[in-house]
């Protein structure tokens, strides 16, 4: 077989699977399950007892403790930001519980996956999240398929506040590679937390990441030593399941000099019809000659159709080039939440680093989306390139709004940007906003936009050729969204496209 | 098999008539050509029959074998087997020529209750189709019609009708725009497709193509209406002495 016909029926425009996807779920968020659980909620409210509890119930040395408390007590005489193209009722932050663990994780950690409550490793199989150490695929869904290359990913599971097991971890410590929970890594490499953790996102650096710092529970801590490609691909799944709770995950992820890795991320949450609140930090820092590609599929429910529910996503995640020729790749496709507010940042310090970010940003019916990326250039000769593709449909509003800033020492560096939007109905909205600061001379940023609707031609041009509405709307969006799948892992790339068809149903007709 | 009867379409916006009464009777087996000058109303009379939005039919029928086609969905009707090779193709850039095709074809498997073709299968039947009409592999690759030529754009449509096989293939101005190679290709590429069971409505402006498909029936239109309808010597007539002379009788 040539490369064409490998090509062709796994990662191009719309397979049957994507079809069928449409059509078994019928408009509904396939993850809207709850598990019913016995849970342990820390009391209601946010106090500093609270975050000396969390702190507590991660046995957690005094420094965390502290640096905990001093983001805490920044937190009380800040407010939230409201310059983002977002609308939303004010949030009760003394509404919501802070800490939720399932019972069983709560009496004894458990060794190893076996030990774990089967009701959640139940929940993560409907999710079809593999916590077996198996040849799988990766990501949110399809596990059971296993692909002719047989490819391992590591999974670093976290439900509500608190990471249930990660895979693979021997074996990647065979090549050095740390991929543990976060809380764990507080407790066992405190050296490597202590000079990292904060180092990229300040506690100071805005209202939900000093909430974070305060108040994060759990996460993914990744670390790459020096030359070492991570044999496997990373990834962590995070699953909201307790009501009225927020989860307050912290990533943070080292590539040393010279190492390679590559992560993914999952999200999903039941379908309530109250607002949750998910606030998120993720660090990611690259030393010199080293090499980051963090890819996100977020598909937190988004409420239903009449707007009522879904997750408010307050997300910072920042990447640090701090060596010189490091590079990091952003790549998100963004469907599910009510609110979005996250833009997956670039500092890119070293001479001749890179940064790229690749993003999907879906809205339909009320979602409300105001998300890009900042690239900051510091160094010489550093280079960046965004691609972002936002689709609106129903009566949701999208804005793109990224930075591009050239520091004066950032000589001969470049930027290239691509926003296009796309429009599904008439009722939806598309906003670009676009900053951009050059302070040299020897810099070139280039911007390109570009806006239009799914055309009816294209349309009924599907249609003349046998497919009905929902198959022709995704696959058009899917060709629209072509340049961002592709940069995705392969495995992810067929759910993405997947999930690009199923959070546009019912936007047309 | 597709019998069109006394159709009255007007355009939706403007409530203008386009067609005013057109009948026309297209027998399994058989190639019809229907030819008329320019604003006569054949595009609106493949666009009505595909289904486009945009026009509304004020009197008369179409039926597929006996089955009233606009009580179905521009999709349903393909699934009938109604096929319309459009005079511009559009465009849908980032999907591939060959993902296209495949999507359409397990559409139509599909609403069918038919099984999928293996995608190995699949390629193959589609290279072994693109080669007759000399479409390269590359074309087959890149995006749907996305800075394609004029000739390579009417070779397409009539590849997707090779590999979609239906019944009733409705070619609207397919010559237009062609060279004289790509006629040819483009014609043998029809005549091959031709059986006892499949029928053919060739719009066109020209009598030049109908030296290539050879037409049981042609038709003239004018004004919205068929004026003449005869065997292909009406062509090479109306070739000679141009339309004019046919719409004067009309009046």
């Amino acid at each position: 077989m040539t490369e064409l016909d490998s090509d062709f029926s796994a990662r191009e425009g719309v397979d049957q699977a994507t079809v069928d996807a449409v059509r078994t779920v019928g408009g509904a968020y396939r993850y809207g399950f709850s598990t019913d659980i016995e849970t342990e909620y820390a009391p209601k409210g946010l106090n500093e007892d609270i975050v000396r509890h969390i702190s507590a119930r991660n046995d957690e040395p005094d420094w965390m403790t502290e640096w905990r408390l001093a983001a805490y007590r920044r937190w009380v005489r800040m407010s939230e930001p409201r310059w983002a193209m977002v609308e939303y009722p004010r949030i009760d932050f003394q509404d919501q519980y802070y800490y939720a663990q399932p019972k069983s994780m709560a009496e004894s950690r458990p060794e190893s996956i076996d030990d774990v409550d089967p009701k959640l490793l139940e929940t993560y199989r409907k999710l079809g999240i593999p916590l077996k150490e198996q040849l799988v695929l990766a990501g949110v869904q399809g596990a059971g398929e296993t692909p002719a290359d047989g490819r391992k990913v590591a999974v670093d599971a976290v439900f509500d506040s608190v990471s249930v097991g990660t895979t693979f971890r021997a074996e990647l410590a065979r090549a050095g590679v740390i991929f543990c929970p976060i809380s764990e890594a507080i407790r066992d490499h405190p050296d490597l937390v202590r000079r990292y953790l904060g180092s990229v996102v300040p506690q100071s650096d805005n209202f939900y990441a000093t909430l974070n710092s305060a108040v994060f529970s759990d996460g993914s801590f990744v670390y790459v030593p020096p030359g070492v490609r991570c044999p496997m691909e990373l990834s962590t799944y995070f699953r909201i399941n307790a009501e009225n709770t927020g989860q307050f995950e912290r990533t943070l992820i080292i590539a040393d000099r010279g190492a390679h890795v590559s992560y993914l991320e999952g999200c999903t949450a039941p379908q309530r019809d109250t607002n949750q609140l998910h606030a998120a930090v993720v660090e990611l820092v690259a030393e010199e000659d080293s090499e980051i590609k963090y890819s996100t599929v977020q598909n937190w429910y988004p409420g239903d159709a009449e707007g009522k529910g879904g997750i408010y996503n307050f997300v910072t995640k920042r990447a640090d080039c701090r060596g010189a020729r490091s590079k990091v790749m952003w790549t998100q496709v963004e469907t599910g939440s009510a609110i979005t507010w996250k833009y997956p940042s670039c500092i890119l310090r070293g001479h001749e680093s890179q940064g790229e970010f690749y993003s999907i940003a879906i809205a339909n019916n009320f979602q409300q989306a105001d998300t890009g990326t900042k690239m900051v250039h510091l160094g010489r000769n550093s280079r960046s390139r965004i691609v972002s593709k936002g689709i609106s449909a129903g009566r949701a509003q999208n804005t793109y709004r990224g930075l591009v800033s050239m520091h004066p020492r950032a000589k001969n560096s470049r930027n290239h940007t691509q926003c296009d939007s796309l429009l599904i109905g008439g009722n939806c909205g598309a906003h670009t906003v676009p900053y951009i600061e050059v302070r040299n001379d020897s810099s070139r940023v280039e911007h390109e936009a570009t806006t239009s609707r799914v055309d009816e031609d294209q349309l009924f041009y599907c249609r003349q050729r046998g497919m009905d509405e929902e198959e022709a709307v995704a696959l058009v969006v899917n060709g629209f969204c072509k340049e961002v799948l592709q940069a995705l892992p392969m495995e992810f790339a067929m759910e993405a496209q997947q999930l690009v068809a199923i959070s546009l149903e019912g936007s047309v007709g | 098999m597709l019998k069109i009867s006394d159709l009255h379409v007007s355009l939706e916006e403007e409530q203008k008539p386009i067609l005013k009464g057109v009948d026309l009777e297209l027998p399994a087996g058989q190639v019809h050509a229907v030819m008329g000058p320019n604003g006569s109303g054949k595009s609106t009379l493949s666009y009505v029959l595909a289904g486009r939005d945009g026009y509304d039919v004020t009197a008369g029928s179409v039926t597929l074998d006996g089955d009233d086609i606009f009580e179905l969905d521009p999709d349903e009707r393909a699934v009938n087997g109604l096929f319309l090779a459009f005079q511009y193709p559009v465009e849908i850039p980032g999907v591939t020529n060959m993902t296209f095709l495949r999507t359409a074809m397990n559409a139509l498997c599909k609403a069918r209750g038919e099984d999928e073709v293996s995608a190995a299968d699949f390629l193959r039947m589609v290279r072994s189709r693109a080669r007759e009409l000399e479409i390269g592999s590359d074309l087959l690759k890149r995006p749907l019609n996305t800075g394609f030529s004029g000739g390579e754009k009417k070779r397409n449509e009539i590849l997707q009708m090779a590999v979609l096989r239906p019944r009733v293939c409705i070619l609207d101005e397919t010559d237009s725009g062609l060279d004289i190679d790509a006629m040819k290709l483009v014609a043998a590429g029809v005549n091959r497709l031709r059986n006892p069971t499949r029928s053919f409505l060739v719009i066109t402006h020209y009598q030049r193509l109908l030296d290539y498909i050879e037409p049981d029936v042609v038709h003239v239109m004018a004004d919205g209406r068929i004026v003449e309808t005869g065997g292909p010597e009406l062509a090479l007539r109306v070739e000679k002495t141009g339309y004019s002379r046919l719409l004067k009788k009309v009046a």
